[in-house]
């Protein structure tokens, strides 16, 4: 009975849960004139970008954003880490939110949303398309996430026959659960193989599906990282540091992998030269690796790898180089030709900013409600990962309950329970 | 170019307006008329009273020595039956015509007597007019007048004319003779003149306007006559020698039908449905796209009412072009040399829309602020957090 | 950290090579390229016989119901609204459009010396003028219909045009991405929206008719017929004198209407003969290719590649189902204890009482056991 997984309570309703009501009510009536008016009445979308910022952003960003549980899983239940066991549901919380609104917006950016069981239905299905492996996918990983993630509405429910039920055979849904993003994270990359020209040559490479799995699979830790910080920072929970510390141990790794396979790649098919060349896409391009020097960098550093401060940017750095790979790659170095020009709409932004909001709402409400965040992870070092993750290092928590009386000058929960947004 | 006008200055004849009354004339209508003729030279309609001076000043008659040479005297006909002959009759009044076989009242040595006296009198001063090519096979024995072939009589008498008008499009480019096989070796007056090595007397080049046709409007004779009169020079010339006034657009351009081409409306064939709702002509042979010629404005025949050859449903022949008349078939489809209107016509790429406007610029801005300040705090708070651990540590150790 | 470190590496090893072998592997296995389909039938547009009459866009426009494009530019200056051509680009109501190299300005600026040019004799010209028709191509392994995931794109296996299948469309627009010649279109503005492109008549064409644009064009610019005859006679206009006079075939390869006109100095190949793995609808110019806005392109299809690096991937699904026995048997094996637990947990009903006690009221007794907060 080392784990405990609890509700951490506290007011749902803050000002900054109307605010980011606010948003989703804005991003409502955006969709709404989107369904009545049509894709153009909100967006820049156009016959040469027929992808947008739903499509990067909701979507391919999203879902890799959305890796934290896919990353976690591989590392808890392939790798056999049981140590970071606790980050788990918190991490699945994340992914089963980004990858049901990145489902939800979909709806939002295909035109012909009525017909979209055609997907499931064998007449046809068109098993060339890159697009049919990533919509069955992430369709049925989104049902494999609610599974994963049921024990937690579960147990919020007791209903203690079905938990146990679950319980045995979540084993496979684990399994599927690791399979599934690993096809579709993938293919998210491979999508862009077909447009041939269209990508820029610094980004258009046949190893590409292996790009995007690899950041896909970083970024997911990073969010794990980024999103505790962020629950310590805003949901007064205490900072995990030692465990955040051991994951982030992974991220410079598969960073090193993913920095030679894709210049090396660039190198021996000679596209590297693109370079040399003018416009904005070598600048991007060196904004991305260096983003990921930086992290490399410091996180290969023992020393500044436990440093809470040095985390939170390097896992920000991670999700940002990730996000402009994505962002490059689909959108800002992708040319359809002369005269072609894509900048999102208002309109546009505004419903992705909803879907956003809607995400940290709902993440907001099942950490309060539902037993997401692990309790007890400092106080009796009975968490599993704590006592061996301290490596000889005095428990910080006398620190941290200092300084958070310091900092914060106020008791309670509620008053600065959601700083911002 | 000799464009003075001291060879104008001889008194010829009675004055033009003293005429009018004998022609039949009210001052009305010549007024209308020179208003007209100054329209029809390109220039602005203020300039007519400057037309009518030209055309009254008695002074304004130039000696005019009109030589026939392989031809039908088909555009001399057209010139007089145009319909409005009392007009057309005083502008022949209007220059001095010392010389025509077709209209001089003489004949035989009277008639060349004519000729030697009028080049003497007006040597370096007198318009020389030719009608019809020059035949260059056989030393041009194709065609002699008082036993001269046209090669003699341009040596005899062009070096001593000021300019010279080649009438039609014999003339101009040889016409329909130097159609394939072309067996007497027609060309035009100025590529004899460049054969023969003819230049005026003083070895400058004889200036040559074309006025192509077959025949050539009468009308686009008598405005460069009278833009010779009012200007006291030579109308501007395109490549091909022609006055741009009358021959700078295409047929094409100014087509009546022309909006059916622009539709895609076409006539198969004679007689069908296109061909009665008077669609374009283009797929019957029509060479409109590639004839320069103001037939469209001032149509032909001055009839009126639409009577030019497309006009009344039969295709342009290209009469009037180098190169298309009597060398292309009248079924041939033209080649289309020139596209108008092109604001029609989008480029290769095209600009589209979608691109930044303030309000996204404005909208990401804020979201990348409002990260960047959310950041920021975040990191303050976790520096804060930071710090107070070392310290800690510290003061422990 | 070692620990993780070298399993991670050892995890991360076995990944890339599964993934890595569609890459490596592929060109070895590359899935074949797709051959011209028995009876494809497709068009020759030869820009030197157009002449720009648009007759196509308002066949094509008529034929096909396609509504006029508005143009507020032109409606202010004149009054009209509706213009059937005032489109600058295909769009979602035009399949067809004539768009003239240079563009207009440069027309515009040529036309005062357009008949002083020689007859297109020597070469493609600085100054050269051109039009060009642009519609989908009908290509031999269209990469639209290898894209779409619904198969609403479909290439008729007989006459080999790519059709579309409204029933079928899910309006995800991946078509539109993976076209390179963007021809695909989009009724961004409509409410139950559509793709919208040509699909050569394909009523007509089974009808034993020929497409619209072919049966309006009066030069024989657009040339309807079967595929391997268009390219024959490509190759006999491309093999003829500059400045010889041939005959021309017009509307269909089938029909006896002809005429004879100058040949031009072309441009010495057939647009979309190779391109992409070959189109159906072909142009030849003379005037290079790019200028008409044709992008270079290999000659192989990237559908092919595509399909190549997918399929070795998931050939059979052998791969994943291998990795998905591997990752449930790991997790069977690491999620014993949960197992355990949960089975306890049905019979130890104090303790699963307490733990959702505790979640009830986290003020009251979390806050005092968690002392880390910030």
């Amino acid at each position: 009975m080392s784990e405990r997984f609890r509700p951490i309570g506290g007011r749902l309703l803050t000002p900054h849960f109307y605010f980011l009501g606010l948003l989703l009510l804005i991003a409502a009536w955006f969709i709404a004139k989107r369904f009545i008016f049509g894709i153009g009445a909100v967006s820049n979308l156009s016959d040469g970008f027929p992808w947008g910022i739903w499509i990067t952003y909701d979507v391919v960003t999203g879902t890799a954003i959305a890796c934290g549980g896919y990353a976690m899983a591989l590392m808890v239940y392939v790798f056999n880490r049981g140590q970071f066991h606790p980050m788990i549901r918190a991490a699945l919380l994340t992914s089963v939110f980004g990858y049901t609104l990145a489902g939800a917006s979909i709806i939002v950016d295909v035109g012909r949303w009525w017909q979209l069981y055609n997907v499931f239905l064998p007449q046809y299905m068109n098993l060339n398309s890159v697009m049919l492996e990533v919509a069955l996918c992430v369709t049925l990983y989104t049902v494999v996430l609610w599974i994963e993630f049921s024990p937690t509405i579960l147990e919020a429910m007791q209903a203690k026959r079905w938990l146990r039920n679950l319980r045995h055979f979540l084993f496979i849904a684990i399994g599927l659960g690791i399979l599934l993003p690993t096809m579709h994270q993938s293919s998210l990359g491979s999508l862009l193989i077909i447009a041939g020209d269209k990508v820029h040559p610094l980004w258009q490479t046949n190893i590409i599906p292996l790009l995007f799995l690899l950041t896909a699979i970083t970024m997911g830790y990073a969010i794990v990282v980024f999103e505790s910080l962020y629950a310590s920072v805003n949901l007064r929970r205490p900072l995990e540091t030692p465990l955040l510390s051991k994951i982030s141990a992974v991220i410079p790794w598969l960073l090193i992998v993913y920095l030679v396979l894709r210049i090396g790649e660039s190198v021996i098919s000679g596209d590297i030269l693109f370079l040399f060349r003018g416009g904005s896409e070598p600048l991007l391009f060196m904004l991305e690796v260096a983003l990921f020097v930086y992290v490399i960098r410091n996180l290969r550093d023992e020393k500044q790898r436990v440093r809470p401060t040095v985390l939170f940017w390097t896992s920000l750095a991670v999700l940002l180089g990730g996000a402009l790979y994505r962002f490059d790659a689909f959108m800002i170095a992708f040319d359809p030709g002369p005269g072609w020009h894509y900048f999102p709409a208002v309109g546009e932004m505004m419903i992705t900013i909803g879907i956003v909001a809607f995400e940290i709402m709902a993440y907001l409400f099942f950490v309060k409600m539902t037993p997401v965040m692990m309790v007890g992870l400092g106080e009796s070092g009975s968490a599993v990962g704590l006592s061996g993750a301290s490596s000889g290092k005095r428990p910080t928590a006398t620190a941290s309950d200092r300084l958070s009386g310091q900092t914060r000058g106020e008791g309670g929960f509620p008053p600065r329970a959601v700083t911002s947004a | 170019m000799k464009t003075t006008g001291e060879w104008l200055e001889k008194e010829i004849g009675p004055r033009i307006s003293d005429q009018l009354d004998i022609g039949g004339i009210d001052r009305r209508s010549f007024i209308k008329f020179a208003a007209s003729m100054t329209v029809a030279m390109g220039l602005p309609v203020g300039m007519s009273g400057r037309v009518m001076a030209a055309i009254e000043e008695e002074s304004a008659r130039p000696a005019v020595i009109w030589l026939h040479f392989q031809e039908c005297t088909g555009c001399t006909e057209s010139l007089l039956r145009s319909t409005h002959p009392t007009l057309e009759t005083l502008i022949l009044d209007m220059v001095s015509l010392d010389y025509s076989e077709t209209l001089l009242a003489g004949a035989g040595h009277q008639a060349e007597a004519a000729l030697h006296e009028s080049m003497e009198r007006n040597d370096g001063r007198f318009i020389l007019v030719v009608e019809g090519s020059v035949p260059t096979a056989d030393n041009g024995n194709f065609c002699k007048v008082a036993g001269q072939t046209p090669q003699q009589m341009l040596h005899k008498i062009a070096p001593h004319a000021v300019a010279a008008i080649a009438i039609g499009s014999c003339a101009s480019w040889g016409g329909v003779q130097s159609a394939a096989p072309n067996p007497t070796g027609a060309v035009g007056l100025a590529k004899a003149l460049e054969i023969e090595g003819i230049t005026k007397t003083d070895g400058s080049a004889l200036p040559v306007i074309n006025l192509p046709g077959c025949p050539a409007s009468p009308y686009n004779f008598l405005s460069t006559v009278l833009y010779y009169l009012t200007l006291k020079q030579l109308p501007a010339l395109d490549a091909k020698g022609r006055p741009q006034f009358a021959y700078g657009r295409l047929i094409h351009e100014n087509c009546e039908r022309r909006p059916h081409y622009d539709a895609g409306r076409f006539a198969q064939e004679y007689g069908d449905e296109g061909h009665r709702k008077g669609y374009c002509l283009y797929k019957l042979g029509c060479k409109g796209p590639e004839t320069f010629a103001n037939c469209p404005a001032i149509e032909f025949g001055d009839v009126g009412g639409n009577t030019w050859p497309v006009g009344i449903g039969h295709p342009c022949f290209g009469c009037s072009e180098q190169g298309v008349g009597f060398h292309k078939a009248l079924h041939e489809q033209a080649d289309v040399t020139s596209v108008t209107p092109p604001s029609m016509f989008p480029g290769i790429f095209a600009e589209h829309g979608g691109g930044i406007s303030a309000g996204s610029a404005a909208l990401a801005g804020a979201v990348a602020g409002g990260a960047t300040v959310y950041a920021l705090g975040a990191y303050d708070k976790l520096r804060r957090a930071e710090k107070a651990e070392a310290t800690e540590a510290s003061q422990q150790d | 950290m070692s620990i993780d470190r070298r399993n991670f590496l050892k995890g991360l090893a076995v990944g890339a090579v599964s993934l890595g072998a569609g890459s490596v592997m592929g060109p070895a296995v590359a899935r074949p390229a797709k051959e011209l389909a028995p009876g494809a039938v497709g068009i020759l547009y030869d820009a030197t016989q157009c002449i720009g009459c648009k007759a196509c866009e308002v066949a094509c426009k008529e034929v096909n119901d396609l509504p006029p494009v508005e143009n507020p530019a032109l409606g202010q200056a004149y009054g009209v609204e509706g213009v059937w051509d005032a489109g600058d680009d295909l769009n979602s109501r035009t399949m067809n459009k004539i768009k003239a190299y240079p563009g207009l300005q440069a027309v515009e600026a040529s036309r005062a010396d357009a008949v002083l040019a020689e007859p297109t004799v020597g070469g493609p010209k600085a100054d050269a003028v051109s039009f060009v028709k642009r519609a989908c191509m009908h290509c031999v392994d269209p990469d639209c219909v290898s894209a779409c995931p619904v198969s609403a794109l479909t290439k008729n296996p007989i006459t080999g045009i790519v059709q579309y299948n409204p029933d079928a469309c899910i309006g995800c627009r991946y078509c539109q991405v993976a076209c390179p010649f963007n021809i695909p279109k989009f009724e961004f503005d409509k409410t139950f929206p559509k793709i919208v492109k040509c699909q050569m008549c394909t009523d007509l064409v089974e009808a034993g008719g020929i497409p619209a644009c072919c049966e309006a064009c009066p030069t024989g610019a657009s040339l309807f017929g079967p595929v391997a005859e268009l390219r024959e006679e490509g190759h006999r206009r491309l093999a003829a004198e500059p400045g010889s006079r041939i005959e021309y075939p017009i509307h269909s390869l089938d029909r006896d209407d002809t005429k004879v006109a100058t040949v031009a100095q072309y441009t010495p190949r057939i647009y979309g003969e190779t391109e992409t793995g070959g189109t159906q609808y072909m142009l030849m110019a003379d005037v290079p290719f790019e200028e008409l806005g044709l992008p270079k392109l290999s000659d192989q299809s990237r559908a092919r590649l595509s399909e190549t690096i997918q399929h070795t991937l998931y050939d059979g699904m052998v791969a994943p189902a291998l990795l998905l026995g591997g990752l449930v048997f790991a997790a069977y094996r690491n999620t014993r204890d949960e197992r355990a637990r949960a089975d306890n947990e049905m019979g130890d009903e104090p303790d699963a009482g307490a733990s959702t006690a505790k979640a009830k009221q986290p003020k009251a007794q979390a806050q005092s056991k968690e002392g880390r907060r910030l």
